[in-house]
């Protein structure tokens, strides 16, 4: 398995975001994104996603011997960012069991999360009340039942108290497959393994 | 977790279900279709002021009201996952052909409950002098469905527009139109004194073969409209 960012620029009309960014990373490491805001950390994810174009370059996803790029990618894609909302008018449940059936799982193991994600006694609240951590920890849960093969997390801690931060760090930790996270603070990726800085990106884009 | 052999089936109708739930928590589409029905309908008969309409007259009016009725609520299926800013976690997580077979069905649905709230309404408001209700109620049906097949992708496309609401309508009128003048027609025939089944089978084979391609229009189509 192997996530390669090949020579991505972005640029809005005449403003460019980043250019010439290249990275690769392979089966169970961490890719991280910093950066200040507007540096088009969130754009470097949606364009890994395939929810937003490349001006210049490409992504490519290869699992199993298959390279994969555009829309195709979605089905290997658990997603948490702050653009990402779930339904207000449904359950947390409802949410939950939803996004399971769109992607082929078994809903057997969904209560169980909810225990894990510190959600459990709330699951049947309607996602309208509830607060923005815990609307946080529920898009974790989300995107966590998928057991994706390329997980992309953007500013996953936004909103979290200390025991969301710990779960969002062994979700990181506990994962198969690739993870490319972007965040504001370095100290939550200074684990891994390869890193894009966007304030200061190097000759190849990263480290 | 485990995955299932869940197959197209099941995730469109995981999608109908979805929006089945939410509409009956929101009443977004319904609320919308049902007061411009009403006021529609209410409004051309109070104008008309116990004047009777020939039944050509009938057929376009009823047909009309539908159109516009149906133009105030379908679209939101669409525009409601924009405003929302759900559609972002649709496009990660669900597959498109489950998204618009989802939707189709929900638009099928809402369309039934306003074929139901409009012909009874109409016949008493209005009048509708009906000869052939079996041809009447298949024409109706036909051109239901070709009506939820044209909206649900105009709807996807005109989702991400900025005027949303006026786009809808603007832009399905001319698409929507050979349905319109099929179904008044066919209506028209159901009306007609002496009228039988066979009189509008030239209109039923229209309407079906311009339902048929635009379902398969959008099942081609809406994965680009989608994705882009």
């Amino acid at each position: 398995m192997r996530l390669v960012i090949d020579r991505v620029s972005k640029s809005f009309r005449s403003r460019n975001v980043f250019r010439d960014i290249s990275a690769e990373v392979r089966n169970g490491q961490v890719l991280g994104i910093i950066g200040p805001n507007g540096s088009g950390k969130s754009t470097l994810i949606k364009i890994t996603a395939s929810l937003m174009r490349a001006s210049q370059g490409k992504v490519e996803f290869e699992i199993d011997g298959k390279i994969i790029n555009g829309p195709d990618i979605r089905p290997y894609i658990g997603m948490v960012s702050p653009d990402l909302f779930l339904y207000d008018e449904l359950t947390a449940f409802e949410n939950a069991v939803f996004f399971a059936r769109m992607s082929g799982l078994r809903l057997s193991d969904t209560r169980g999360l909810f225990d894990e994600f510190g959600l459990s006694g709330r699951e049947h609240d309607l996602v309208r009340s509830y607060s923005s951590g815990m609307k946080q920890r529920l898009k974790l849960l989300i995107a966590a039942q998928r057991n994706p093969a390329l997980m992309l997390l953007d500013e996953p801690s936004n909103n979290l108290d200390d025991a969301g931060k710990a779960l969002v760090r062994k979700l990181i930790d506990g994962r198969q497959g690739i993870t490319v996270m972007a965040s504001n603070d370095k100290s939550e990726v200074q684990d891994a393994a390869v890193i894009i800085d966007l304030a200061h990106p190097l000759p190849g884009g990263s480290r | 977790m485990r995955r299932s052999s869940s197959t197209w089936p099941t995730r469109s109708l995981a999608v109908l279900a979805k929006d089945i739930k939410s509409e009956l928590r929101t009443r977004y589409a319904v609320g919308a279709i049902v007061m411009f029905a009403a006021v529609t309908v209410v409004a051309v008969g109070f104008s008309l002021g116990g004047i009777a309409l020939d039944t050509n007259l009938q057929a376009i009016m009823l047909w009309l009201s539908i159109y516009f009725a149906s133009a105030a609520g379908l679209g939101q299926g669409f525009i409601k996952e924009e405003e929302a800013k759900t559609s972002l976690s649709l496009r990660i997580y669900a597959p498109s052909g489950a998204v618009y077979n989802g939707k189709l069905l929900f638009n099928l649905i809402i369309l039934t409950g306003l074929g139901l709230l409009i012909v009874p309404l109409f016949a008493l408001l209005i009048g509708l002098n009906v000869v052939s209700y079996s041809l009447f109620l298949t024409i109706l049906t036909a051109g239901l469905i070709g009506l939820a097949c044209t909206t649900t992708l105009i709807a996807a496309i005109v989702a991400r527009a900025a005027v949303k609401g006026t786009l809808f309508t603007v832009l399905a009128f001319p698409i929507i139109l050979p349905l319109l003048i099929l179904a008044v027609k066919g209506t028209q025939k159901a009306m007609s004194a002496g009228a039988r089944f066979s009189d509008g089978l030239g209109e039923l084979q229209g309407l079906s073969s311009y339902s048929v391609v635009m379902l398969i229009a959008g099942m081609l189509l809406f994965d680009y409209v989608w994705n882009d």
